[in-house]
């Protein structure tokens, strides 16, 4: 899985995203100085740090929650200095949320639908008549919907208002209601916290079929060293805000400062 | 004086049967409209987690908005059918533009802020409607288009149960309308795309980003829903009083409504409208007299109130999941 160390970009593919020398920071707080990364295609890419690094700055400068002051954002070619959410999620990039954000009045079926807005296009008076091509459309979205909820296996759940459910399977719902969006990229923010030892190897499994079987590529945040050593390609570390290391998992691994700044003495 | 409460209203009830039927009736029809208010804050809530202030004032600018175009026109010796049907049109504009305002000039800004910011900035929007109703419109009451908006008149009188009642032709159709328009927001919500992101929104504003949805949009194209709720409830009350600023205290009625129906729900908004209606008038007219009359003004409040301490959700709220 890991990728060659000078090859660059042969084997796994183009650049995806990239972002160069971003800045980002509110008032006098720096949460992100001069950062530059790329993400290739089809690769999972990690983004380590001890808390408060800015890794959740960096996905919300991805999907265009935060804008950056300085620095530029590369995604399929096109650069811009800063995303929008609705850009971001028209080019297809999806995410999850550190703290499970769902529309908790809904159900896990009506959750993910959500997901497929951006997909459905037919005029308002047809939809609400759920007559010819409108009720066509939304069959066709429905089967999709049923699809991912197969594959995430939460068939039992999926008329459960999800206010009602357990965190970890908000979590694979709101899992769920990104892979509705058919992403190109998919930004996890730690998919795997506050999950038991099953949980979480459920999930090392979706996100490794999903990106072999579907080609998604994914962008996660993990705190889990372990997981995020066996599941990715390539892996950044911040720490305050800057880069201090980029490479595959044994690289970082054996980087003096990554040794420092995160994985503590007993390393 | 427990006969009197207990017995005696219960009593009358049986022994005139027709007059109970009448009072039902005027029950339902101000229900309805009370429904069609509380439609309007419902609409907003939904979608923004804001109680929307000025949803009583919109009722009475859109109705204003309506009879001054049509005034304008006839001054230029355009009346009749077509010129009350622009009007129409062109009041249904000015709430789109309202709309794109609030959208523009009071949400956007405001969006990171808590809910209770954005209530008071509704009450900023109310006062700068009076006033520029006031000034475009002037303050004095005004004659409702009802014919020529193609609006019955008169009334129909049954006779039924040994008695005869009657029922107000406008009454009938403000019912027909008002069922109408709740029928084709229910599908709205409950059928499509956009329903569906409104709902999105109204639970979590980030997640609905990151799926796509656009707020501006979404906020537009809700306060443009509870605009046009409000021209019509504006044409209907306007129809069987007059159309005057005095209209804005009645929506406030629509508060007691909306804390038995549920802040979020549409279904409860129309079955809380027609218990605080049909409530209202039979209080009034059975158990009235023993206080003296008069208590119509305040008893939608007290059912309110007991609703409160039983069932502070509602009748159809959302019931509140919160994990500790």
């Amino acid at each position: 899985m890991s990728g060659p160390k000078d090859a660059v970009g042969e084997t796994m593919g183009e650049t995806l995203l990239a972002v160069d020398g971003v800045s980002l920071g509110f008032g006098g707080v720096k949460a992100i100085t001069d950062v530059s990364f790329d993400i290739r295609k089809g690769e999972i890419r990690a983004i380590i740090g001890p808390n408060g690094a800015g890794k959740t700055s960096m996905l919300n400068v991805i999907n265009g929650f935060y804008h950056p002051q300085q620095g530029r954002i590369t995604y399929k070619g096109q650069t811009r200095s800063r995303m929008r959410p609705y850009q971001a999620a028209s080019q297809g990039i999806a995410r999850t949320f550190q703290n499970v954000a769902l529309f908790r009045g809904m159900s896990t079926l009506d959750n993910i639908m959500v997901g497929r807005t951006l997909r459905m296009h037919r005029g308002l008076f047809w939809q609400m008549l759920r007559f010819g091509p409108a009720m066509r459309e939304e069959i066709d979205h429905r089967r999709h919907v049923e699809d991912i909820i197969d594959f995430l296996q939460i068939e039992a759940i999926r008329k459960t208002p999800v206010g009602k459910l357990p965190y970890g399977l908000q979590k694979r719902v709101e899992l769920g209601r990104a892979l509705a969006m058919e992403p190109e990229l998919l930004l996890l923010d730690e998919p795997m916290a506050g999950m038991n030892m099953e949980e979480k190897e459920d999930m090392c499994r979706y996100i490794l079929d999903l990106n072999r079987h579907f080609g998604t590529t994914i962008a996660l945040i993990e705190h889990d060293i372990g997981v995020v050593m066996d599941l990715s390609d390539r892996v950044v570390v911040l720490e305050y805000g800057h880069k201090i290391a980029d490479g595959t998992p044994e690289e970082v691994k054996a980087d003096p400062k990554v040794i420092d700044a995160y994985l503590g003495v007993g390393h | 004086m427990l006969y009197n409460i207990f017995i005696d209203p219960f009593v009358q009830m049986v022994q005139m049967p027709d007059l109970l039927v009448q009072t039902l009736w005027e029950g339902l029809v101000s229900g309805v409209l009370y429904a069609l208010i509380a439609l309007g804050f419902v609409l907003i809530f939904k979608a923004s987690g804001v109680f929307n202030f000025a949803q009583g004032i919109m009722v009475v600018f859109s109705a204003l908005t309506l009879v001054g175009f049509y005034a304008k026109f006839s001054s230029w010796g355009f009346s009749g059918h077509a010129a009350a049907f622009l009007a129409l049109l062109l009041a249904a504009g000015v709430m789109l533009v309202l709309a794109m305002l609030v959208e523009r000039v009071v949400l956007r800004p405001l969006v990171t802020q808590p809910d209770i910011i954005l209530f008071m900035a509704t009450f900023g929007i109310t006062y700068v409607l009076i006033g520029f109703g006031e000034i475009v419109f002037g303050g004095d009451p005004k004659q409702m288009i009802a014919n020529e908006l193609f609006l019955p008149s008169g009334s129909v009188d049954i006779e039924m149960l040994g008695g005869l009642v009657s029922l107000q032709k406008i009454d009938i159709a403000a019912a027909v309308i008002a069922s109408l328009m709740i029928v084709g927001l229910a599908l709205f919500f409950q059928k499509t795309r956009i329903g569906r992101a409104l709902r999105a929104v109204a639970d979590s504003h980030k997640a609905a980003l990151s799926v796509g949805i656009s707020l501006n949009q979404i906020w537009v194209i809700v306060w443009f829903a509870a605009g046009l709720v409000a021209l019509v409830t504006g044409i209907m009350w306007g129809a069987r009083s007059d159309v005057s600023f005095a209209l804005e205290i009645v929506a406030l009625k629509a508060l007691p409504v909306l804390v038995l129906g549920g802040f979020t729900s549409v279904p409860g908004a129309i079955v809380g409208g027609l218990i605080i209606g049909v409530g209202e008038k039979l209080g009034e007219f059975y158990w009235g007299p023993l206080l003296g009359g008069g208590i119509e003004s305040w008893l939608a409040y007290v059912i309110a109130l007991v609703f409160l301490l039983y069932r502070p959700q509602g009748l159809f709220g959302d019931k509140i999941i919160e994990r500790i």
